[in-house]
């Protein structure tokens, strides 16, 4: 009984790690180049929602089957792209986009590089002011050589 | 027995690295000189104790001993010896151990290198490692003890996760720890710097070869993991900014930072607080991936079975390790101060920019990160990032280092100026750009910027590391092992740069569904789908597909990709089937059974993929042989002296 | 000199981030549902039980009721069965089903042996009207009001305690008075 149970405790593990792993690889025709185009973009742009580290392209869970087929649905009946994924955010939330969009909750993320290279080259800036100032002052002339410093020079 | 003894040796090695890390971390605060001599004795007691619990675990797994719960639940009597050696680290707690016996065998590495610096240095360096190892195996022992019994033993293993079974994969684990424990090394030595109140450009060249090894490993545990990814996940993905790749790429970055203002500071004793936190930051994010992989707080198609427990204690262990040595930092940087003065156009600018653009891109990696946490912690609902924030984030610090790269490398120290090489990296340049515009536009019929700029920058790399050798060359002067090994590194990141251009700008992918006979096209090739047979394999079956290769007519080759159904695990895998045909890197995979004999196919041509993995390991080999250049030797023969003179002096 | 604490205060940042995101883990697989003080969606599908009727949204406005999505094939949605027969016994609160992904056989021998809590079946073997509501795995639960709007969303198989403390207070006094 006892190992029955542990069986069973780990199964799910098991299962886990192992489902996500087979790939969905579905092929669709549509009807023009441009359709296809804007299809796989979209498919590539969308989280699976149930594995949830995949892209609905890759996701070889029925869910992400469906929402593929919406897509080529909505495509098909003349949506937009902006109105395909306003239609997934306004059910799953900004959840199941990829691509965070920039709203004021999401704002500190698109601008973060932005600061860090602003703080980074602001202290850059600091640091050089500085270090120029004491070149006169630095008597120590280093090799121009590569690999060799200034002390192995004395040491010569 | 065996497992009891694993188990026994395991709290004894806890018992060691706790006596190692008191020892070396008191031995010198409190000059007791008899502590600092018992440090490499707990060394090597710690060593031998933690090999023996390394020994029992991969015995347990041998043997097929299903009574340990661990055996059981990732071994199997059916697996080959091979994997079920690799089953050892197949898992949370077997991973652990491997993660702690490398650590012990840099420890063991690091008391050989230091044994010839000051005895007090060496001794707190030992300590600092003694203390990390003390953490992690009282997390062990207490969370992940891998030795456990089960109460009633299972007739047979459930077998190693199917991913693992393959020799990439099963290398994978062990070469990215051997990198990330290897950051401990700089780490210590940081740490060993700031406790001693004394950072000095000897301390930069005892320091540097052990960055740049735990660099190098970290390169090619990473180059395996992704080359892994791509040949077995099945999408063709070998690079998905998914939360565990991210977990390995951080720490990489810091490392790059840290390999270049070492230089900095053991050239000019520049930098020195700066160099001190990157050594911090380096190994502080290899332990936070750590946590961030076991305690399961990110989604991730990588992590670990998890438990919230592990997490507790991991945060735990994480905030005392980095707070205190963050604390001692800000106890002890005012000590570290350094009166050299530098011009704008000096090498050390450039590698003051190398160093704020790579660790602008760690934090920017960092912040993708953590955002789903920090957006679910400040109320801001749940958020996902993906590769269309990272791509072009990334792209914003990355594309002004490499131009810096290729003039910067020229720079002289001190003074500035490119030392004459204006011209001729002027020269390069046009070359380059007038290479990458055809590439990109001619041969791949590239549109937008991207390609072409990719393209200039990558091989503007390459010309522009090349000048300097070229000249020696013509010259007549021998180039030093640390400037040859610099050099390669760098030629190899142009061509990395280059393909990863071409991949990312120019890939061809089609999922396409084939009847028996029909054929598709993509990327220039012709591949026809010849059916599907059986697959019977060891401890899977499952599906075989032929696929012949075709260019202008001419055959290129027959390819099986497959797919296998592992009957333990209840799990179906990819296995694509991969070709290398004229720089082209072609792709297949087989997907399921569409009925009516037709099958769905994905084809993949992606233009000199494989060199993006072969120009990291250049990067890495050039990296280790840097480490083998002659002034660290030298360095050790004079500290020998010096050591021999004050030995001399006491005992006469 | 405060920039030398800068690191420190960075990490104990960090560190209290980390710290929310362990407490979290353990719910960090369950998205919130944008839906939540949206009108429900507007659908019209085949009825389970009578293929030749349809359940549609307007038969359920000016009512409370919970929208409750499952199928035979989701093991999950058996381990809250008898907590579904239980809440449609107190008689709160109707429950209105969307049978999802499922067969029409298998599903009619699963009521038919242990029991129908249902009002009404809505039946989507194609899943796709399960996307409208933003589902993304069975069990989940809808609580709608005579309005129409979502008042709340649980994801997972409810339990006596979630009835209890976080779909019954949810639920007007006069339905609870009414009902016991």
């Amino acid at each position: 009984m006892r190992l029955t149970r542990l069986v069973l405790a780990l199964l799910p593990v098991a299962l886990l790690l192992g489902a996500p792993w087979a790939r969905a690889i579905a092929p669709t025709q549509m009807p023009t180049a441009a359709l296809e185009a804007r299809y796989e973009r979209l498919i590539h742009g969308f989280r699976c929602m149930q594995c949830q580290d995949e892209s609905l392209a890759n996701s070889p869970v029925s869910l992400a089957a469906d929402m593929r087929r919406q897509i080529r649905q909505m495509l098909l009946a003349g949506d937009t792209d902006r109105q395909i994924r306003k239609f997934f955010v306004s059910r799953y939330g900004y959840f199941i986009l990829f691509k965070p969009p920039f709203v004021w909750k999401t704002a500190w993320l698109w601008l973060t590089p932005g600061i860090l290279l602003f703080v980074g080259a602001f202290t850059a800036a600091g640091v050089i002011r500085r270090r120029t100032r004491l070149v006169a002052s630095d008597l120590e002339e280093p090799d121009p050589r590569d690999g060799l410093t200034g002390v192995q020079e004395r040491g010569r | 027995m065996i497992p009891e003894l694993g188990e026994f040796a395991l709290i004894l090695a806890l018992l060691l690295a706790g006596l190692q890390a008191l020892f070396g971390i008191g031995g010198p605060a409190l000059r007791r000189e008899r502590w600092v001599a018992a440090v490499n004795p707990a060394v090597a007691g710690q060593f031998v104790m933690v090999a023996t619990s390394m020994g029992c675990l991969v015995t347990s797994f041998v043997q097929n001993d299903f009574t340990v719960r661990y055996v059981a639940a990732n071994s199997n009597s059916q697996l080959p010896l091979f994997y079920r050696v690799a089953g050892v680290w197949g898992a949370h707690s077997g991973s652990l151990l491997l993660w702690i016996f490398l650590l012990g065998c840099w420890t063991v590495a690091t008391a050989f290198g230091t044994a010839r610096l000051p005895k007090q240095f060496s001794a707190r360096v030992l300590g600092v490692l003694g203390a990390i190892s003390f953490g992690f195996l009282l997390y062990t022992l207490l969370t992940s003890n891998p030795f456990v019994r089960l109460t009633s033993p299972w007739p047979d293993g459930l077998g190693l996760n199917p991913l693992l079974q393959d020799p990439g994969l099963a290398a994978h684990p062990p070469m990215l720890y051997t990198g990330y424990v290897g950051l401990s090394v700089a780490f210590a030595f940081a740490c060993a710097a700031l406790l001693e109140g004394k950072l000095d450009r000897e301390w930069a060249r005892w320091a540097r070869p052990w960055t740049t090894a735990a660099w190098a490993f970290l390169t090619c545990g990473i180059v395996l993991g992704s080359w892994w990814a791509y040949y077995t996940l099945g999408w063709g993905g070998f690079w998905f900014w998914d939360p565990v790749e991210n977990a390995s790429f951080m720490p990489w970055l810091m490392a790059t930072a840290l390999i270049h203002s070492l230089a900095v500071t053991e050239k000019r004793g520049l930098f020195k607080s700066w160099t001190v936190l990157l050594a911090v930051l380096g190994f502080s994010l290899s332990l936070i991936g750590t946590f961030l992989v076991r305690s399961g707080i990110l989604i991730s198609v990588h992590s670990f079975a998890v438990s919230p427990g592990r997490g507790v204690f991991l945060l735990t262990f994480l905030v005392v390790m980095i707070g205190a040595a963050l604390s001692l930092y800000a106890w002890r940087v005012p000590h570290l101060k350094s009166e050299a003065g530098f011009e704008l156009t000096a090498r050390e600018s450039f590698l003051l920019f190398n160093n704020i653009l790579l660790v602008t891109a760690c934090g920017t990696v960092f912040a993708g990160e953590m955002a789903p946490i920090i957006s679910l912690a400040l109320g801001l609902g749940k958020l996902s990032v993906g590769p269309p924030y990272f791509n072009p984030t990334f792209l914003i610090s990355m594309l002004p280092l490499l131009a810096l790269l290729a003039v910067g490398i020229h720079a002289r120290w001190k003074r500035g100026g490119l030392g004459g090489q204006g011209r001729t990296l002027l020269l390069t340049l046009a070359a380059s750009a007038i290479i990458g515009c055809v590439t990109a536009i001619v041969i791949f019929h590239g549109r937008g910027v991207l390609a072409p700029v990719g393209m200039t920058l990558g091989t503007w790399i390459i010309f522009s590391s090349l000048i300097d050798p070229i000249d020696r060359l013509r010259r007549r002067i021998a180039i030093p092992r640390a400037v040859l090994g610099m050099t390669i590194a760098h030629i190899a990141l142009g061509i990395f740069v280059f393909s990863m251009t071409a991949v990312q700008g120019f890939t061809v992918e089609r999922d396409v569904a084939l009847a028996n006979g029909a054929s598709a096209r993509a990327g220039g090739y012709t591949f026809q789908f010849e059916g599907v047979g059986p697959l019977h394999g060891r401890d899977y079956g499952g599906s075989l597909a032929t696929v012949a290769v075709t260019r202008d007519g001419h055959p290129v080759a027959v390819m099986h990709p497959a797919t296998r159904m592992y009957w333990v695990q209840h799990t179906v895998t990819t296995k694509s089937a991969i070709l290398f045909h004229d720089g082209n890197n072609i792709l297949v995979a087989l997907g399921q059974n569409l009925g009516d004999g037709r099958w769905s196919l994905r084809l993949q041509v992606r233009p000199l993929v494989s060199f993006i993995w072969i120009a990291a390991l250049i990067m890495a080999f050039g990296g280790l042989l840097a480490i083998t250049d002659r002034r660290y030797r030298i360095e050790h023969a004079r500290a020998e002296e010096t050591m021999g003179a004050l030995a001399g002096g006491k005992t006469p | 000199m405060i920039r030398r604490f800068i690191p420190l205060l960075v990490f104990v940042g960090v560190a209290a981030l980390l710290a929310m995101g362990v407490m979290q883990a353990p719910r960090k697989d369950l998205v919130p549902s944008p839906l939540i003080g949206k009108h429900a969606p507007n659908f019209s599908l085949p009825s389970l039980m009578h293929p030749h009727q349809r359940v549609s949204s307007t038969q359920l406005n000016g009512h409370w009721y919970l929208f409750n999505v499952w199928g035979t094939w989701c093991i999950s949605c058996r381990q809250e069965y008898p907590e579904l027969l239980a809440i449609a016994h107190t008689g709160i609160v109707p429950l209105i089903g969307l049978d999802w992904k499922d067969t029409r056989g298998e599903a009619l021998a699963f009521l038919s042996t242990k029991g129908d809590p249902y009002q009404r079946i809505a039946f989507d073997p194609g899943g796709l009207e399960a996307i409208h509501w933003g589902v993304y795995g069975a069990p989940e639960t809808f609580l709608v009001n005579p309005k129409g709007i979502i008042v709340y969303k649980y994801i997972g198989p409810i339990t006596p305690r979630a009835w209890t403390e976080d779909i019954l207070p949810r639920l007007p006094a006069s339905a609870t008075v009414a009902g016991s």
